[in-house]
Order: structure tokens, then C-alpha cells, then sequence
């Protein structure tokens, strides 16, 4: 290991990692390591959860090329493409007004202590879900706040406060471009999508002349929270599979496999 | 009733903190305007950031789509499904409300035209798309807002809360109409 020569980032990340133990700790506690199939299963999640992002975008797309050239929809391949990008701009420049506002607002409930307030209030949730967050941080308060709007059905507030609680979490995360533990289990929470009214979809139902359209709050409210629940439980039993490492994934497996004591 | 005082509450929420944040702040001797201003400057920026990661995502997906490759996955998938008694019709909304937002909602609209708006069918639908979010997008957005590109297990955790929760609206509307 000492003797072989290390890239930047990878010694960049090891200094970190060494700094903070009880990050790298809570990300791979040892004991699951040390038995066989649970090892296997380690050392491929690890892998693919390095690059699982990089399969899928490129798995969509080449999948998309081969499909494709069996239909004859190229044309609409090219212009999904095209139409995609520019969609994909307005929608961030989109934001850009709500985000200025809501990111001034946010930091005026900061100064006054009310985000402080929030995270305490919420103390004992906060603690299951994220323990590795300070109580006192703002990055609760954020989180809660976030949480809210979704379930009120703000959507333009919601989304400038889940950035905001990303951007709070992201000052405690040891590595910078790799999600840490608290950030997953805070996305999951998001995209379960939990909504006390769903609207938009109301809205679907009563405009075709629905004779009750409000019947599915009920059934929508129930599958919702199954559906976060089980999100959220994924979330806290697959984190030390997909270990909070390096950049470095065809190194580290093998480094690793070393240092478990076998 | 309840419904009536959640309506009010998504419709004052919004002004209501608007107004009542800097409230609070003044009281406590915070200068609002000042602190206001500093706290928006990084809106902007915070936007352009996501801009990259949005079109990689949102790029492959609208690709995916115009292929017809969905027709494929769900031809695919419709086995395992028929195993557990999952309706057919339901699985392309399920597929594509973890993918695109406006897509699965033009595609819910479709079903309730389609079936009739009382039908268990449409029902199901529209509890589908009520009970989950365009996760994709979600995951763009905010791991983009923070320059994370290694989401670790945020992937597999998001799809099996969004797969148990379109389970779960099938079996509760077939239970419940």
C-alpha cells in the first residue's frame, strides 16, 4: 500500500478519511466486512455505487442508440436529444428567481434563530434519521423545512429548501463530491414525494368530471408513506454497503481486502 | 374538514412566511434587509450549477424515451408482474413516473380520458402519481445544487421506496373502490 504511488484525489480523500474517523467508521463498520457472502456483496456494491450513476446514464442512452436502430427512430432520437438540453436549461434557469428569494429568506430565519429552533423542536426524529448531525445545526432546521413544503405541496418553495438543506448537509460532508449518509437518507425522504393534498392530480381527475375526485388523498397519503418508509429503510440498510470512500474504485477494493485482518 | 384547513394552509403558507420570517427577525434585532440580500446573492449561482447535471440526466432519459425502449422494458418486466398480480396497464406509469415528471402526468391524464375518471383503473393512476416524485429528476437537482456526483446508494434506495409505493397504491385502491 505505502509503496504504491497515489493519485491526488485518492491521497486527498485518505487525509480526510483519517481526520474524520467516525464518518469513515459509520460508513463501513468492520464486523459486516468480515463474513462471505455479505464481503461479496461489499465489494460489488462498492464498485458499482462508485459509478452507479455512470452505468445508468450511459446504459439509458446506449440502450436508447440500439433500440433505436431497430424501430428507425433516429430523427427522434436527435431531437429528444436537442429538445431534452434545452428543457433541461429552462428548467434550472427556472429556478433562478425562487431559489434568490427563498435562499434570502432562509438565511434571515437562520440569523433569527429559527431554523436553530426548528431542529430542536424535531430533536428526536432528527436524531433516528441523522445521527451524524450536530442537534444545534442548521442543517436540521433546513431539512425540516424542506420536508414541510413538500407535504404542504409548496413546490416552489420546496425545492430552493431542499437545495438549501443540501448546501447545510454538504458543509459536514468530509468528501466533497461523494454523497454522505445524511444527504442520501434526506433524498430518499424527497423523492417518496410525501404530500398531504395531492393537487395537481386532483385537478386531472375533477377537470375529466370525476364524481369524487378527492377520494384518493386517502389511498395516496397511506402508499406514500409505505413507499418513504421503505425508501428511508433502504436507505440505512444499504449505506455500509456502498462505503463513503474514494474516488479510487479499482484500488480501494483490493486495499481493503488487506487491511480487514484475513 | 381537515382537507378544507390543509387547502388554507398551502394557501397562506407561503406569504405568511414571507412576511412573518422577517417578523421574527426584526424583533430579534436581526437587520433584515441586509441579511436578505446576502443570503439571495448565491440564488443565482446555485441555479446555473444544476444546469449540467440536469441535461446529462434529463438528455438520456428523453432518449430513452423516444426510442421506444419503454415499450421493450415493459414487455420485459410484464411477466414479473403478472406474477404478483400487478395490472398491466399500470406498469408503464410506473416505469415512467420515476423518470419524467410532465411525461407521466400527460400519461395519467391519458388513462383517466381513457378509462373513465371513476374507474379503479384511473383511481389507481392518479394515486400512483400522487405517491411518488420524478426521482431522477429530485436526484439531479439537488445532488447537482451541491456538486455531488457519487450518490453511494441513492439510486437503489429511491426505486425500491418508489416500487413499494406504486405496490402499495394498487393494492390499497383495489381494497378501498
Amino acid at each position: 500500500m505505502e509503496g504504491r504511488p497515489l493519485s491526488g484525489a485518492l491521497a486527498r480523500n485518505w487525509g480526510q478519511a483519517a481526520r474524520l474517523p467516525a464518518a469513515e467508521a459509520a460508513a463501513a463498520p468492520l464486523g459486516v466486512l468480515r463474513s462471505g457472502p455479505r464481503r461479496i456483496a461489499y465489494v460489488v456494491f462498492s464498485a458499482s455505487g462508485e459509478r452507479m450513476l455512470n452505468y445508468i446514464w450511459f446504459g439509458l442512452m446506449a440502450i436508447a442508440l440500439i433500440v433505436a436502430v431497430f424501430n428507425g427512430t433516429a430523427p427522434a432520437l436527435t431531437k429528444a436529444a436537442v429538445d431534452s438540453a434545452k428543457v433541461a436549461v429552462e428548467i434550472s434557469l427556472g429556478l433562478v428567481g425562487i431559489m434568490t428569494l427563498w435562499l434570502g429568506i432562509m438565511r434571515i430565519a437562520e440569523k433569527a434563530g429559527l431554523i436553530a429552533l426548528l431542529g430542536r423542536a424535531l430533536r428526536p426524529i432528527s436524531r433516528v434519521l441523522f445521527p451524524e448531525i450536530p442537534p444545534e445545526h442548521p442543517a436540521i432546521g433546513a431539512m425540516i423545512m424542506a420536508v414541510a413544503a413538500n407535504m404542504l405541496g409548496l413546490n416552489n418553495a420546496a425545492t430552493p429548501l431542499g437545495i438549501k438543506a443540501m448546501e447545510e448537509l454538504q458543509t459536514l460532508n468530509p468528501l466533497e463530491e461523494t454523497a454522505s449518509n445524511a444527504m442520501v437518507t434526506f433524498m430518499v425522504i424527497n423523492t417518496s414525494g410525501i404530500q398531504f393534498i395531492p393537487a395537481t392530480i386532483i385537478g386531472v381527475l375533477a377537470a375529466a368530471g370525476a364524481r369524487n375526485p378527492t377520494s384518493i388523498i386517502a389511498p395516496t397519503l397511506v402508499s406514500t408513506t409505505c413507499g418513504a418508509i421503505a425508501a428511508v429503510s433502504a436507505a440505512k440498510l444499504l449505506q455500509r454497503f456502498f462505503p463513503a470512500r474514494t474516488a479510487e474504485v479499482d484500488v480501494v477494493p483490493v486495499v481493503s481486502d488487506s487491511e480487514d485482518g484475513e | 374538514m381537515i382537507r378544507e384547513i390543509l387547502n388554507q394552509v398551502s394557501l397562506w403558507a407561503i406569504p405568511l412566511l414571507l412576511v412573518g420570517i422577517p417578523l421574527i427577525g426584526l424583533v430579534r434585532g436581526v437587520k433584515v434587509y441586509d441579511v436578505f440580500i446576502d443570503g439571495a446573492k448565491e440564488g443565482f449561482n446555485v441555479a446555473v450549477r444544476i444546469i449540467p447535471f440536469l441535461v446529462g440526466i434529463l438528455v438520456a432519459i428523453g432518449m430513452f424515451r423516444a426510442s421506444g425502449a419503454m415499450d421493450l422494458l415493459t414487455d420485459a418486466l410484464r411477466p414479473a408482474m403478472a406474477a404478483i398480480r400487478f395490472p398491466p396497464e399500470l406498469l408503464p406509469l410506473g416505469i415512467l413516473r420515476t423518470l419524467s415528471g410532465s411525461g407521466s402526468l400527460a400519461l395519467t391524464t391519458d388513462m383517466v380520458k381513457r378509462y373513465g375518471p371513476d374507474s379503479l383503473i384511473a383511481r389507481t393512476a392518479a394515486t400512483m402519481y400522487g405517491s411518488s416524485e420524478t426521482t431522477f429528476y429530485v436526484l439531479a437537482v439537488y445532488f447537482g445544487a451541491v456538486g455531488i456526483k457519487r450518490t453511494r446508494h441513492a439510486v437503489p434506495a429511491a426505486l425500491i421506496g418508489d416500487v413499494v409505493a406504486a405496490i402499495a397504491a394498487v393494492g390499497i385502491c383495489a381494497w378501498l373502490f
